[in-house]
């Protein structure tokens, strides 16, 4: 195993990595503001993916345009989201949670199914440059580059957002407590619907720059399943964690599928590799790298 | 005859299972009827045709399978997202037994529950610290994780192929048909509901549940949480192996994506849908969630022929249809069906003075 082969790994993952951190992120947001598990957070990246791809491809929007449109569809099934399925069930149990969830992805996914069909599409024309630049002697492709910058750049404006702004700071105290929030002039309705359209937002993104990449078909929501081993290892209350654990477990993923290619000739340990570590990591050390810390013993 | 009112006045008598004299009748009838079904001839017809049995049988393995999580999910509070991955431990167990070590049927199913129930203790450990939301991911890692080894262990469960496996006989008797086959999934479904609902009624059900209501009270009351957790896992998924055990001889086939997570889903919904810590509810669960996507499939051919496109579009939409009534059911029916079951009993026990 060579070092630029590494090398190779380590980057391919951080830009893959960078986008399990933009829709960790989203899955954040919603739990810490409302303490929702979002199961559909890979079906709000593929449908920011499809219906970005309708304006792009099928209207012929320009990309700008196309974009805007995007979240602004995305913040507004955010709001049906979260005012028809997930307000009724303030209060309820984590399992019906857990489930209500589940059945709003299954729910997303046959519509965009339905609507798109289940084969590969392809973004044309591409959104960003095609070309190779070398990077520490290696060639990557520039539209990596910028993937990897655009996800960047979300997860500081948003913990920019976060630490300073008065909506932010506002989601930060309901988080806390939301009766004292409340007492204190802020609508936790309010909040709830921000922090899924936020978060819709930011995974919708995500799925444009996955589909950019890759291209979007009806597995796209798999993505949203890596959010978990991501949000463990940064844990699941944290901004930042969700950012590096993004990022680390894109990396540990691409690292562990190539050693077990070069040296014990076992494919396929990509699709595995993130729950293997996320057991690891709940075993050792539940609430991630920068989780809060429950006091609580089981 | 029965008055209005509670008259029992032994705690012997609050727990029996079939409470009064009319039930147990109702009981023996609708077991003879579960038994004389699959044979009723009319005009030298099977009554109930060869479809119709499978299902019949599907919902039969569907109960013991979601029996199983209802112990873990409904009586102990853990979430497990790993029943579907359970259901393939116990049947690639039983296909391995008797395919390729060629040792009969009545060794593999016992040996799938132990295996599976060996299987999901170790993937209970992490129960020991976790609960909730935690539990339900680090299941839900162990269903990917047993989902890959399905695929990758070749040498054992066949890879991409599968196994074919036989059905099982009996001193020269081979249950080949679907027909003879449902009576061993009646007998073992009827022995392990009983078991259940037995269990429910002794030291460890009581213990489960109160682990479930309250665990830190549980654990002060002398209950051993580690233990008692440990031990639904293991009860859960021997319900799970034997489940997916007769699966598989039920298709006589199995591969990998029969236990994928859209099955573990499933049995979340039945429970759900069933209701949660109620034995009765994962049967109704069983029933509804195997009967819907048949009737599905039955309305969008009615329409087919009218409507082509709209049958077109429901057939794609299966999957959210099923999502759809999830949601609906917990918003608007969140106890589930055993809970409208016992509303509706409590209506006719006192009708028609129901007030």
């Amino acid at each position: 195993m060579t070092f630029q082969y590494l090398l190779q790994l380590v980057i391919s993952g951080l830009v893959i990595g960078s986008i399990y951190s933009a829709v960790a992120l989203g899955f954040v947001i919603i739990y810490k503001a409302t303490r929702v598990v979002n199961f559909a957070q890979g079906e709000l990246l593929m449908v920011g993916a499809y219906v970005c791809f309708a304006f792009l491809v099928q209207m012929h929007v320009p990309f700008w345009a196309a974009l805007l449109l995007t979240i602004l569809f995305g913040m507004v099934l955010a709001l049906f989201i979260e005012r028809l399925i997930l307000r009724p069930m303030i209060g309820e149990p984590i399992i019906s949670i857990i489930m209500v969830t589940i059945g709003l992805s299954l729910v997303l996914r046959s519509i965009v199914s339905a609507i798109w069909g289940t084969e590969i599409l392809v973004y044309e024309p591409k959104l960003f440059p095609q070309e190779m630049i070398e990077i520490a002697g290696l060639p990557i492709s520039l539209e990596f580059v910028w993937c990897f910058v655009l996800s960047v750049f979300l997860l500081v404006v948003f913990s920019v957002f976060f630490k300073y702004s008065k909506a932010g700071v506002g989601m930060r105290a309901a988080a806390f407590n939301q009766q004292v929030a409340q007492s204190m002039g802020i609508s936790v309705k309010h909040i709830f619907a921000l922090s899924w359209v936020i978060s819709a937002v930011v995974s919708g993104i995500g799925g444009v720059l996955i589909g950019n990449i890759n291209g979007i078909n009806s597995s796209l929501y798999h993505f949203g399943l890596k959010v978990f081993p991501a949000t463990i290892l940064g844990g699941l209350d944290s901004i930042l964690g969700a950012a590096l654990g993004g990022m680390i477990i894109g990396i540990l993923e691409n690292l562990s599928d190539g050693f077990c290619k070069t040296y014990l000739n076992l494919s396929g340990v990509k699709e595995v590799a993130p729950y293997i570590f996320l057991v690891i990591i709940l075993m050792i050390k539940p609430y991630g790298l920068f989780g809060t810390k429950e006091i609580e013993r089981v | 005859m029965h008055y209005c009112g509670d008259f029992r006045t032994t705690y012997r008598k609050d727990m029996e299972i079939f409470q009064t004299p009319f039930i147990k009748v109702c009981m023996a009838v609708f077991l003879v009827f579960l038994l004389v079904l699959p044979v009723l001839k009319l005009k030298g017809e099977y009554l109930l045709k060869g479809a119709y049995l499978w299902i019949l049988l599907q919902i039969l393995i569907a109960s013991i399978g979601a029996v199983g999580i209802n112990i873990l999910t409904g009586y102990t509070g853990q979430i497990s997202l790993g029943q579907g991955a359970f259901l393939g431990v116990g049947a690639y167990t039983s296909a391995y037994i008797t395919a390729k070590l060629g040792l009969s049927f009545w060794v593999g199913i016992p040996a799938a529950g132990l295996v599976t129930a060996m299987a999901g203790m170790v993937f209970g450990i992490p129960s020991l610290r976790l609960k909730g939301l935690y539990l339900a991911i680090a299941t839900l890692a162990s269903q990917f994780i047993l989902e890959w080894i399905f695929l990758r262990w070749e040498s054992v469960t066949g890879g991409s192929y599968g196994i074919t496996i036989p059905r099982p006989s009996i001193a020269g008797y081979t249950f080949s048909t679907d027909r003879s086959y449902y009576y061993i999934v009646l007998a073992v479904a009827i022995v392990m509901i009983l078991f259940a609902a037995n269990l429910m009624r002794t030291r460890t059900g009581r213990a489960f549940m109160a682990v479930r209501d309250h665990y830190i009270s549980a654990e002060i009351m002398g209950i051993n949480l580690f233990k008692y957790r440990l031990l639904s896992f293991g009860i859960s998924s021997f319900y799970a192996g034997v489940a997916g055990a007769l699966f598989g001889h039920s298709l006589k086939y199995v591969s990998s994506e029969q236990f994928n997570i859209g099955v573990s889903i499933v049995y979340l919904a039945m429970i759900i849908i069933g209701g949660l810590g109620s034995i009765i509810g994962s049967i109704f669960g069983a029933v509804f969630m195997i009967l819907l996507p048949k009737l599905l499939s039955v309305v969008t051919e009615a329409v087919a022929a009218d409507y082509a496109n709209i049958a077109k579009l429901a057939i794609s939409f299966e999957h959210g249809i099923f999502g759809l009534i999830i949601i609906l059911f917990l918003i608007f029916e969140p106890d589930g069906l055993a809970h409208r079951w016992k509303m509706v009993k409590a209506y006719w026990k006192l009708y028609p003075f129901s007030y």
